[in-house]
């Protein structure tokens, strides 16, 4: 039997460029006026932090990949990106 | 002729858009539990405006698991009539049975105003009741209804004339200072290529007697009722 290992997955997904984002322009509106006038391009996306079981760090990588595919980020308007997988 | 309207936790307009079609049209309707797997013989599944499950992740994409999803999509798939209305149209765009996704407005705000449409097909059975090109007055509610997709996606969309409604001017013209939340193309609707599934941001079901403001949106329920054979 497969032994089990408890993982933690860290998924980064954000708009895709050349999307309109307009909440990345309001915050960059919002830091010139604070006096940060060398800030450009601001984006905001969202992170996701979820455990699982899985036999392997490459097999909870494949299946968080499926769950980005699936659910977790829209692709007609999303890139994920998996910040990270760590044992528990 | 039988029309379903789905409810889903945190729909809020199933009780309208019932009223429109059982009500103001005296059309035989019945409510769908999102729990339930039976569509009870509808003719026309009506996906309601709201915050199904309070938005998270994004508009629409948990309420695709809703148990009645799997018979819409199925119903869908047979080329039964689904009408997606606002957090309808962005389920029916998380469920695959439309291109392209909503994304929150251009200006951030959420917007509540009756907006000026101009219908592009009245060759649908959504649409059979208007006239060509006809400037209709249909009210909007939505915090993410800006229609995003890919530009390969819009011309597709143009060629085969999915697009239904768009946003316009009361000259009829879709300048950018009619779209009211920075859709692509001032698009307000699209239809499926089978043309069977119809989605839109704007609310015909608060556009169905004068006292409302305007009796635009009956013309679409109207079009349903008299196109669709039970």
């Amino acid at each position: 039997m497969t032994q089990l290992t408890r993982f933690r997955a860290s998924v980064r997904i954000m708009p895709r460029r050349g999307i309109l984002d307009p909440q990345g322009t309001a915050v960059a509106h919002a830091l010139h006026a604070l006096g940060f006038t060398d800030v450009g391009d601001v984006r905001i996306g969202k992170n996701i932090v979820l455990d699982l079981s899985a036999p392997s760090a490459s097999g909870a990588d494949d299946a968080v990949r499926n769950m980005c595919e699936q659910l977790l980020a829209n692709p007609v308007t999303e890139e994920f990106e998996i910040a990270g997988i760590e044992p528990l | 002729m039988k029309f379903g309207i789905v409810t889903f936790p945190g729909s809020n307009c199933d009780d309208d858009a019932y009223r429109a079609v059982a009500t103001v049209l005296g059309a035989e309707a019945v409510r769908l539990w999102h729990k339930s797997h039976d569509l009870e013989d509808v003719d026309v599944v009506i996906l309601p405006g709201g915050f199904s499950y309070g938005d998270y992740l994004r508009a629409g994409a948990i309420a695709r698991f809703s148990p009645i999803m799997q018979e819409v999509v199925a119903h869908a798939n047979r080329g039964g009539p689904v009408l997606g209305i606002c957090n309808g149209f962005q389920i029916a765009c998380e469920a695959g049975l439309l291109p392209g996704a909503l994304l929150r407005n251009a200006d951030l705000q959420f917007i509540s105003q009756p907006v000026l449409l101009r219908v592009e097909r009245t060759d649908t059975l959504f649409t059979s009741s208007f006239q060509h090109q006809q400037v209709v007055r249909i009210p909007v509610a939505h915090g993410e209804g800006r229609y995003v997709a890919a530009e390969s996606t819009l011309e597709h969309l143009e060629d085969a004339g999915q697009v239904v409604f768009r946003y316009v001017d009361a000259a009829g013209e879709p300048v950018a200072s009619a779209n009211c939340n920075g859709s692509m193309r001032n698009i307000a609707g699209i239809i499926n290529e089978a043309g069977n599934v119809l989605g839109m941001m704007p609310h015909p079901e608060r556009a169905v007697e004068s006292a409302l403001g305007s009796a635009d949106g009956a013309l679409l329920f109207s079009s349903m009722l008299s196109e669709v054979s039970a």
